[in-house]
């Protein structure tokens, strides 16, 4: 093993090619990850800033915020059965006229009516028509004070603090009163207005009773997941994360053919020096653990520059503009991925190492 | 320890080429004693170097008994001639094989670092070794950095890292001009007397066998002169 560190020290350049490969295959792991982390984050925010640990939809919304309509009589039954605290949720997206901005120049939004609280905002809802706003809003010009007119009724509401990370469906939130979105949505949406007390969802901080409890009790009216539940029943979300999982993996998968192909060739280049060292008592096992140490030594300073560039383009990167972070669990998920994908890789040269014949050393077997 | 450093007793080495069966070794006795140092010298493909693998654990026999240093390898698996080799023979390779990026000391060292690491000690002996050998202003050097005899010195040096009951030289001349083949067979002879260790030398170049104490000749796989122990020389 020591051997190996020595080698590594003394010769680095032998290892920068496979270096240099698995760097950029480093960071186009963390790339895609922090791309997948980012999306998902924005599509996301909103109810992962819940401090509740379920939400009821009505039973025929089909697990979707928008087409959900809750009644004040199955809000009750819900208050009775749950246990713990029940709140209201609405939401409307619109395009938001933000000033400074051309007037065609719409931003997207999404204004969410809330009872309880999310991570960040006040502990009771924003009175009149003030809201609270994402702040991936600030780099469409949102700031304290700003008034933002909603819809085509062009709905004015008053930014009055900011929340992080509560996007949804990519798109920048707003945060008021139930009573703020009903009337939004009453101007802007007449045909989808929600009658007095009527929300879209609840949310349950501290639920007692299970999701199929609360079910039963409302006689099948509801259907009630847990938050990550209704996060994995987000349209597409599902369906965005198997395809950037599967190009990681392949990429995981190029990882592993480098290394392979790369310490094959140099195991290959090296036979004569493990036939000698094999002569002089050196066991398989230790030969191929230096290989190993090596390969690991080589994917973990690959890792480490693929760290510092995602950690240099998520600081590069304007707020709101591409929806990419790299956050500490990913960039450590990447990194044990191709040291794992290292170690595998160097299993194919541990076949050839062990046919290494010390015999060859001494001029063969004639 | 018996007074041999080497018996091997009706050694036979067979291959198997598709149907043919090549015999390498027939009937091969030899005894060397615990301080003898033997040149073994025949034609190419003669079988002195399959001779000289089976002695330091290499290959094994396919018949015949082989004793080192008090110790029957005949019948030792891989891990137990890696064991073997690794405690109780020094071997000097033709081609000198030097690990290319350490330097002299730690070339000497790396028969350390195979085995069960001893430390200050292998450190201390790396370090004797090389002042024996006059090397010890060259410590340092990489391998690219050393003439080719102080290669081969240094090669020495690690042939006897473990202290071994023999010694075995493939070829140490073949890459060097007459007056440095001399000068480094002069060597062996030196450090090998001056140690008490036995030695097998394998060349066919009969200008460095008067350096042995006896030369034992081979043709065909049978050894034809020098089988029987001779009395060392001095």
């Amino acid at each position: 093993m020591r051997l190996a560190l020595r080698e590594l020290h003394r010769r680095p350049g032998r290892f920068v090619v496979a270096t240099a490969i698995l760097t950029l295959i480093a960071i186009l792991l963390m790339v895609l990850g922090g791309l997948l982390d980012g999306l998902t984050a924005g599509s996301t925010g909103a109810f992962r800033a819940q401090r509740a640990s379920l939400i009821v939809y009505s039973a025929t919304a089909q697990d979707s915020l928008v087409r959900s309509r809750i009644t004040p009589a199955t809000r009750r039954t819900v208050e009775r059965s749950a246990g713990g605290k029940v709140g209201g949720l609405g939401s409307i997206q619109l395009g938001a006229r933000i000033p400074g901005r051309g007037p065609r120049d719409l931003v997207p939004v999404i204004l969410f009516g809330f009872e309880l609280p999310p991570k960040g905002l006040p502990s009771s809802p924003p009175g009149g028509r003030d809201v609270w706003a994402d702040t991936s809003l600030r780099v469409r010009g949102v700031r304290i004070g700003t008034v933002v007119r909603l819809g085509p009724a062009r709905t004015p509401v008053t930014v009055a603090g900011f929340v992080s990370d509560t996007r949804f469906s990519g798109q920048g939130t707003l945060w008021g009163s139930l009573a703020t979105w009903r009337s939004v949505l009453a101007v802007n949406r007449p045909a989808e207005q929600a009658g007095a007390g009527v929300v879209q969802a609840l949310v349950v901080e501290g639920a007692t009773q299970r999701p199929a409890a609360i079910d039963a009790a409302t006689g099948g009216a509801t259907r009630t997941l847990t938050i990550g539940g209704a996060i994995a029943a987000l349209p597409g979300l599902s369906q965005q994360q198997s395809v950037f999982n599967q190009i990681i993996g392949i990429t995981v998968a190029i990882g592993v053919i480098v290394v392979a192909l790369f310490f094959a060739l140099i195991t290959v280049e090296r036979t004569p020096l493990y036939g000698v060292l094999k002569a002089l008592g050196a066991g398989s096992r230790s030969l191929f653990e230096g290989v190993l140490v090596q390969a690991v030594a080589v994917t973990a300073a690959a890792s480490a520059i693929a760290v510092a560039a995602s950690l240099a383009l998520a600081a590069a990167i304007p707020a709101g503009s591409i929806p990419f972070v790299a956050t500490p669990q990913r960039l450590l998920t990447s990194t044990v991925y191709l040291l794992i994908a290292a170690v595998v890789g160097c299993v194919f040269s541990l076949r050839r190492i062990l046919r290494i014949d010390p015999a060859s050393a001494i001029g063969g077997e004639q | 320890m018996s007074g041999e450093a080497l018996r091997m007793e009706g050694v036979r080495k067979t291959y198997r080429v598709g149907d043919e069966e090549i015999v390498a070794l027939d009937s091969v006795d030899l005894v060397v004693g615990s301080d003898e140092i033997v040149a073994l010298v025949g034609p190419s493909g003669s079988g002195k170097t399959t001779l000289c693998s089976i002695a330091g654990g290499l290959l094994t026999p396919t018949a015949g008994a082989v004793v080192v240093g008090g110790e029957d390898i005949s019948r030792y698996g891989p891990k137990q001639l890696t064991r073997f080799r690794r405690e109780t023979v020094g071997f000097v390779f033709q081609t000198v094989n030097l690990v290319p990026f350490l330097t002299a000391r730690e070339n000497l060292l790396v028969v350390d670092e195979v085995g069960r690491r001893t430390g200050a000690k292998a450190r201390s002996r790396a370090d004797q070794l090389l002042n024996e050998l006059g090397l010890a202003d060259r410590s340092k050097n990489l391998p690219l950095q050393l003439s080719g005899g102080q290669k081969q010195r240094v090669a020495i040096g690690r042939a006897l890292m473990n202290e071994p009951s023999l010694v075995l030289f493939d070829e140490p001349t073949s890459a060097l001009d007459t007056a440095l083949g001399d000068q480094v067979v002069r060597l062996i002879r030196e450090e090998m007397k001056s140690r008490g260790t036995a030695a097998i030398f394998v060349t066919h170049d009969d200008r460095i066998t008067h350096y042995a104490d006896r030369v034992a000749r081979i043709l065909d796989g049978r050894i034809v002169d020098g089988q029987i122990e001779a009395a060392a020389a001095g």
